[in-house]
């Protein structure tokens, strides 16, 4: 192909991502810089930070931003921790495993608005849910899931969807593993936890670190499961940084405050993303 | 117990538990199934129902009552729109990129992975705004746009590494028979390269599909998906169960079997090619 034609074939698709990147980015700036609330159009004007102050000293945006990463870190830990134990266990032949794989990873294709629909109606319901019938079962008072722990049922909802994410991935990634270092490891009298320290872990350390940098970029930005749960409550229990800014917008209507938070969002993912993007590139083969 | 006998029970009780973890993973899923076919009155039922007649009630009474097809037409329409659009401008970069990769492709290609990590709500408001400005919210075609552009990154590398892995010779054989560029690419590399075309548009459509942010936000009516529409049954605590239940079964059903389907492609495509 002569260079012209490569430059045309590859120019549409870097010059629309360019686009969507730069054109609101730096919408979102500006707008974060000047007095803009559509309750109030009157007032106009370049105001520089204060729209930041504004939502830095909301009281909700420590809560806001401590919830947010008590989310991102428990499902972190919860994923991983159980995505291993989980991806190990199958990971051996017998009669049904393509049943149990497809069974695992099932959670993981469910809509989130679905997904959190189920937890919060047929399982969470205190009157009507199965936890609650189970706790009535043996005696024990059923749990108010989403008036008592907003944030921990939110927690619980994203980790069994996500939970499967890490089973998939840890689970493919076990299968290129040299069995016969692991026979011969057997062999040498190697027990199950030395065999896990010294070979399974390494062997999955990059897996590992890309299942986590993924996850805290959906995660940064869950936004559907409380929406349709607890609507970041009671108070704001439950309000992530996503909710938060949304909330901003949709019911303050004041763009400059939601314009800052977000810059503050695309700050915090970035500080993530850079780490992602270095391992990805380490990968790629050019 | 010798050594045999007690790594054969191990074995055995390393299934039993997975067999539990797999059926503790997919019964909110069941529970779901089987709601969806009772009546309202057995979906609240105390104990909970586990043998019942089932009944067809919910899921004609969605067809008839709700808006139902509507909504299954928009999600259809935006994720096939959107993954068809992603594909439109992906397929020619990516296969310039992949056979004449120069200094600058790899940081291409990273720099436009970099644009999936800017968070959706970070550039909410310019959005809506603009959505508003042109007149398109709350129409397909919005959602359609912001699906290829939200997947245009994945599809690229993924797309890219596909193309990579067809053999240079070929291509250079039928080059020097005079081929045209076209002609190169219809003959030659697309059926090669079909099966991870397909692959990749399975992955973009199931992300489409399940896309819950910027299907709430930027619709009403109009063009709302299935997401939004599940969405819509947050408030009435307690009265559908059954209902909620039939809507999310048909809505969630043909997705989690494109997923069962594209498992390998999956993995690829959800960690950027880092994971093969």
């Amino acid at each position: 192909m002569n260079p012209t034609l490569v430059r045309w074939l590859q120019a549409p698709s870097i010059i629309v991502l360019f686009l969507w990147m730069i054109v609101p980015l730096s919408m979102t700036i500006y707008f974060s810089t000047i007095r803009y609330n559509l309750l109030y159009p009157e007032r106009t004007g370049f105001i520089g930070l204060q729209n930041y102050e504004f939502f830095w000293t909301d009281p909700s945006f420590f809560p806001a931003l401590l919830n947010t990463l008590v989310l991102v870190g428990s499902v972190l830990v919860i994923t991983v921790v159980l995505g291993l134990a989980v991806s190990i266990l199958i990971d051996r032949p017998f009669r049904g495993r393509g049943i149990v794989r497809v069974m695992l990873i099932s959670p993981f294709f469910i809509m989130p608005t679905v997904s959190a629909l189920i937890w919060k109606n047929m399982l969470m319901d205190p009157n009507n849910g199965l936890f609650a019938f189970f706790a009535n079962v043996i005696g024990a008072t059923p749990i108010e899931w989403l008036q008592d722990m907003p944030l921990a049922s939110i927690i619980i909802m994203v980790s069994w969807q996500w939970t499967p994410f890490a089973i998939l991935i840890f689970m493919t990634s076990l299968q290129s593993q040299d069995q016969e270092q692991k026979e011969a490891a057997t062999l040498d009298g190697a027990g199950f936890w030395s065999q896990f320290r010294h070979l399974t872990l390494p062997h999955l350390a990059r897996p590992i670190s890309i299942v986590i940098l993924i996850q805290m970029i959906f995660h940064l930005a869950i936004f559907a499961e409380i929406f349709v749960t607890t609507g970041g409550g009671p108070g704001v229990q439950s309000t992530n940084l996503t909710y938060l800014i949304y909330i901003q917008s949709q019911q303050a209507f004041d763009v400059g405050v939601a314009s800052a938070g977000g810059v503050f969002a695309i700050i915090l993912a970035n500080i993530v993303a850079i780490f992602l993007i270095r391992a990805v590139g380490k990968t790629l083969t050019v | 117990m010798t050594d045999k006998q007690r790594e054969h029970l191990k074995n055995r009780i390393a299934v039993v538990a997975a067999w539990i973890v797999a059926c503790l993973f997919f019964f909110p899923i069941f529970w779901m199934v089987l709601t969806s076919f009772k009546t309202e009155g057995q979906a609240i039922a105390i104990p909970p129902l586990l043998v019942f007649e089932p009944t067809l009630e919910n899921y004609t009474e969605i067809q008839e009552r709700t808006n139902y097809t509507k909504f299954a037409i928009n999600s259809i329409v935006t994720a096939f729109g959107g993954t068809a659009l992603a594909l439109l401008i992906a397929i020619p970069s990516a296969y310039a990129m992949a056979f004449n990769t120069g200094r600058w492709t790899k940081d291409i290609l990273m720099w436009m992975l970099s644009t999936k990590m800017l968070p959706a709500v970070g550039v909410l408001m310019p959005i809506y705004f603009l959505a508003q400005k042109t007149g398109l919210y709350d129409t397909k075609g919005l959602l359609v746009i912001i699906y290829a552009l939200m997947n245009l990154p994945i599809v690229m590398l993924i797309l890219f590494n596909y193309f990579r892995e067809i053999p240079k010779e070929i291509l250079e054989a039928s080059r020097m028979d005079g081929t045209s560029t076209y002609n190169e690419i219809r003959q030659i590399v697309m059926p090669l390269a079909w099966g991870g075309i397909a692959s990749t548009a399975l992955l973009s459509i199931i992300l489409c599909w399940n896309e819950a942010f910027w299907s709430i936000v930027l619709t009403t009516t109009d063009a709302s998906t299935l997401t939004a529409f599940v969405a819509s049954f947050q408030a009435p605590e307690g009265l559908f169960w059954a209902k909620v239940s039939a809507v999310s079964t048909l809505a969630c059903a043909p997705i989690v079997v494109f997923g069962w389907l594209a498992q390998k492609q999956l993995v690829q495509g959800l960690t950027f090619g880092a994971v093969k």
